[in-house]
């Protein structure tokens, strides 16, 4: 068990019961986001490096030409991989991936997908072979929320990512033909609930006081395209629709910062 | 594709009908809780262990019991073979599962221990999260474990345009969206959540209301399952 969550959890709910952060933020408001895209713009095809307040995240794209699947011969591919690096909190450890990072990436994968954002028909290259998209998010710093922070660093590195050039059945690296073809800009917005208070994008002692957790993917101001509750705790339906108002509120605003 | 014709689906159900669900109560003599669930097309059982010693220690808690719910699709459940062991979707799955039975379980009265429930699905038709969170809430309530609650879970998607209640299978593959949910039904509160796809905001509204209804009828036919099984019981026997 996590002793430190355990000691703070009871001083935190009251605070927030007082309508207080820690940090003095209001209880739907966002800590400051930086998109730095193209941080790692030498090797991989594209890249960002987002700080969502003190959380830091490195989300880098790789361009690799592969086999479709067989019920979608024509349509490139993607696949979302997260790294939850000791580095970026005591709590994390080396090994393959646990069932958090497992969730953060399939969460972070389905807003994506089911948003259409990455014109998959377009990364056709003949029979037999696409392009496949790899989106590898590496977590840097666990300041809190990194489902957030993890996907506006992939859609910042996606909205970055050049397409390589293709030439007798080889990638040439280091030339590109143009920009990845993208459609759309879906963002991940949580909300987690403390006491019965609903806040907006937890740090890292609001997550040990909360009791869930409600993650929206926005693509427009009137489509979602994923959603995933986490935690023990239960939401009412008031809760629910909170949730839901303050993702499209947020979307907005981080779609404007991840496409500038 | 044309999932529905003159107002009914494929199987000739309306809008906001369940699949047929059959439960059964006790169906394993090793496990402390069992369940049986067929709903519609697929088949899914659970087993519950525990309260137990927790292996391996460092997973402890001193303050309460941990509850272990592993979701496990058989490899012959589905047309083409699913390779055997955890993948990411099962390790999800099973976390998020054990998120919502950890909610109505008392687990505080059980230091240091673990609940094991074990969900496998033998046969697989769309909505097995729901189908084997259902199995498994029934399961630990016929172990005799102390809970607040039950869960019960049912789906609802978008097809063709039409929100619709628990999904099947070609629906699920040609639909426009997919909102698996789960509820403790005494407070109507959700305990799982989630979704992908298409949807608006309203929509949003309606499919969680559909699926809140649908949920609320399978904790109906959980309860009677149960009460069933108890009644059952001889003296003597």
């Amino acid at each position: 068990m996590n002793i430190e969550a355990y000691l703070r959890k009871d001083y935190i709910t009251n605070l927030i019961k007082e309508g207080k952060r820690l940090d003095n933020r209001k209880l739907d408001e966002y800590r400051k986001i930086e998109i730095q895209k193209g941080y790692v713009g030498e090797k991989a095809s594209g890249s960002a490096f987002v700080k969502l307040g003190d959380t830091k995240v490195l989300a880098g794209i790789s361009m690799n030409v592969g086999t479709p699947y067989p019920d979608s011969p024509a349509s490139g591919i993607m696949t979302v991989n997260t790294e939850f690096r000791p580095m970026a909190s005591p709590h994390f450890e080396t090994g393959p991936p646990g069932e958090k990072a497992v969730e953060l990436a399939r969460v972070v994968d389905r807003g994506i997908r089911e948003s259409g954002s990455i014109d998959t028909g377009k990364l056709f290259i003949e029979d037999g072979k696409v392009w496949i998209v790899f989106i590898d998010i590496h977590m840097i710093d666990d300041g809190g929320n990194l489902m957030d922070a993890a996907g506006i660093a992939a859609i910042s590195a996606l909205l970055d990512t050049k397409l390589p050039k293709y030439e007798d059945n080889q990638v040439i690296r280091g030339e590109f033909v143009g920009k990845l073809p993208m459609t759309g800009t879906p963002v991940p917005c949580t909300s987690v609930k403390v006491g019965d208070t609903m806040l907006s994008d937890p740090a890292t002692d609001e997550e040990y006081a909360m009791d869930s957790r409600l993650t929206v993917t926005t693509t427009t101001a009137d489509m979602m395209n994923a959603m995933q509750k986490g935690g023990k705790g239960s939401f009412t339906d008031e809760n629910v629709m909170q949730a839901v108002d303050l993702s499209f509120k947020h979307g907005k605003e981080i779609r404007k910062l991840v496409e500038k | 594709m044309e999932l529905i014709k003159d107002g009914k689906r494929l199987d000739g159900r309306g809008f906001n009908e369940l699949r047929d669900i059959k439960i059964e109560v006790g169906v394993l003599n090793r496990a402390i809780g069992s369940a049986y669930v067929e709903w519609g097309r697929n088949k899914v059982m659970a087993a519950v262990y525990g309260p137990r010693e927790m292996h391996p220690k460092f997973l402890r808690d001193p303050t309460k019991a941990v509850l272990r719910c592993i979701y496990n699709m058989a490899p012959f459940s589905v047309e083409d073979r699913k390779r055997p062991g955890p993948d990411r979707r099962s390790v999800e799955i099973s976390k998020i599962s054990s998120e919502a039975l950890s909610h109505v379980v008392m687990l505080e009265r059980y230091p240091n221990s673990a609940i094991d429930v074990y969900v496998e699905i033998l046969q697989a038709d769309a909505g097995t999260r729901c189908v084997g969170l259902t199995a498994a809430s029934v399961a630990l309530a016929d172990a005799g474990i102390p809970m607040k609650d039950m869960v019960a879970s049912c789906a609802s998607g978008k097809v063709n345009g039409e929100i619709v209640l628990d999904l099947m299978k070609e629906e699920d593959n040609y639909g426009d969206c997919d909102l698996p949910l789960a509820v403790i039904p005494r407070r109507k509160e959700v305990v799982l959540l989630q979704m992908d796809g298409k949807l608006t905001q309203d929509e949003f509204k309606k499919a969680y209301e559909v699926a809140i209804d649908g949920s609320m009828q399978v904790y109906e036919i959980q309860k009677n399952a149960l009460l069933k099984s108890v009644n059952e019981v001889k003296i003597g026997e």
